[in-house]
């Protein structure tokens, strides 16, 4: 079954919400949810542009404020 | 079937290492890219801080490069480890508080051990080389001709460190050796002139990359190197945390004495991220008028912190008031009103300005 894991990176600028990112995905399986918290807007560049690269699909973005959610699913790698 | 040669890339965004791997990668070669966070990147923090970069398009140009490239990219966080690169590099700075030439070592070594199978991300995929964007020349610290075969060397790289874009000025490495690079296909490139660099750009159908000025780290910044080395002056030591160089990227800084300085927001963005520090620096708070947050660095006395509400004032929207009233505020959340008198422009000594 996938997991679903929420990923805190609020009040963290880019590139750590991207490097915390990646190093979540890195001990989640194929298929497994991440979601990822953050308030710096440069993740809606950086984060999908990571997943793009590294094959990973962003499902979903919304942002409440400065609060912005992003939903990963894990691909293979 | 021939076995599928990889090569790892320090890929920093900007011309020199897109090239480099597009050369690379034009031979055949499986090229996966790593970017390393130091604390002092200048791209990102700034531009997310400040209001009036926000509506600038933001964009990490290391991934943005990869993008371009189609390779994968590796952003590793080496800033807890690279504080011993700034603080005691072997072979001294550059023109301001640049360790190049230990850093380039170091990420080299850091992709050196990426290929050598010995930390987490290598166990899952080997390399057989690494590749950087150096150009002999072009940098008067790091990259020069005496300086190419000490980086392959102390970073215990060796002959598996290329450079394609000057590789015919520098020995053979073992992947040209071994016949895994085509020797005549690299290029020799010399000196600061960029023409060559355009060119290969043009060639290669590259019309966009990241121009940073004086590089993408904020030590070869004068103003920057300043503000650090006064931090290390009034500790009484050279030692930092992240949320200090993070701090020194923001704000007026101004230190009326040795034992306290001003942190001065020059815009809401500023404001913004300032009023995250809070809880761990004394402040002055405008209430009467609009001004900036100020935070208050160090040990400052009562008096202290009324003159430097008396400096903040200056900046704020009651500069030319007789009086403007503001909250002092503790970092333990104790807060006491009062109204200055805002200091006169003429009255704050440049000497204060760090």
């Amino acid at each position: 079954m996938s997991e679903q894991q929420t990923l805190d990176t609020r009040g963290l600028l880019c590139p750590m919400p991207v490097i915390k990112t990646q190093n979540a995905i890195r001990k989640l399986a194929v298929g497994d949810i991440l979601t990822v918290l953050a308030t710096d807007p440069g993740v809606l560049h950086d984060i999908p542009a990571w997943c793009r690269i590294n094959g990973h699909k962003v499902l979903d973005h919304s942002q409440e404020g400065r609060d912005i959610r992003i939903r990963i699913e894990v691909c293979e790698d | 079937m021939a076995i599928q040669r990889k090569a790892i890339a320090l890929l920093s965004g900007g011309l020199d290492s897109l090239l480099a791997v597009r050369v690379i990668q034009e031979q055949g070669i499986l090229v996966e890219g790593v970017n390393f966070f130091t604390g002092f990147c200048v791209e990102g923090h700034t531009h997310a801080i400040r209001k009036k970069d926000q509506e600038k398009q933001k964009r990490n140009n290391a991934l943005w490069a990869a993008e371009q490239l189609g390779i994968k990219l590796h952003i590793e966080d080496i800033s807890e480890e690279y504080k011993d690169i700034v603080l005691n590099p072997q072979h001294g700075y550059g023109a301001n508080l640049n360790p190049c030439l230990d850093c380039k070592i170091f990420m080299v070594g850091k992709a050196n051990a990426m290929l050598n199978k010995a930390r987490q991300m290598a166990e899952e995929k080997g390399f057989d080389f690494i590749i950087t964007g150096e150009v002999i020349g072009q940098r008067p610290k790091s990259q020069r001709k005496d300086t190419m075969p000490l980086i392959a060397r102390e970073s215990g790289a060796d002959d598996r460190l290329v450079r394609p874009l000057c590789a015919k000025l520098l020995p053979p490495t073992l992947p040209e050796r071994e016949g895994w690079l085509d020797r005549e296909k690299l290029y020799g490139f010399n000196g600061r002139n960029r023409k060559p660099q355009m060119a290969l750009a043009k060639q290669f159908g590259f019309v966009d990359w990241a121009q940073p000025a004086g590089g993408c780290c904020f030590l070869t910044d004068e103003n920057y190197s300043r503000k650090l080395a006064d931090l290390w002056q009034s500790q009484g030591r050279k030692d930092y945390e992240l949320d200090d160089i993070m701090l020194l990227k923001v704000g007026r800084h101004i230190r009326p004495a040795p034992h306290y300085k001003l942190i001065v927001s020059r815009e809401e963005g500023e404001n913004h991220f300032l009023s995250g520090y809070k809880k761990q620096f004394n402040s002055v708070n405008f209430v009467s008028h609009g001004g900036p947050l100020t935070l208050v660095d160090g040990a400052p006395t009562e008096d202290d912190m009324l003159l430097a509400a008396r400096i903040a004032a200056r900046f704020s929207k009651g500069r030319d008031a007789e009086t403007v009233k503001v909250e002092l505020l503790g970092k333990n959340g104790v807060g006491r009103i009062v109204d200055v008198v805002p200091m006169p422009t003429d009255d704050i000594p440049q000497a204060w300005y760090i």
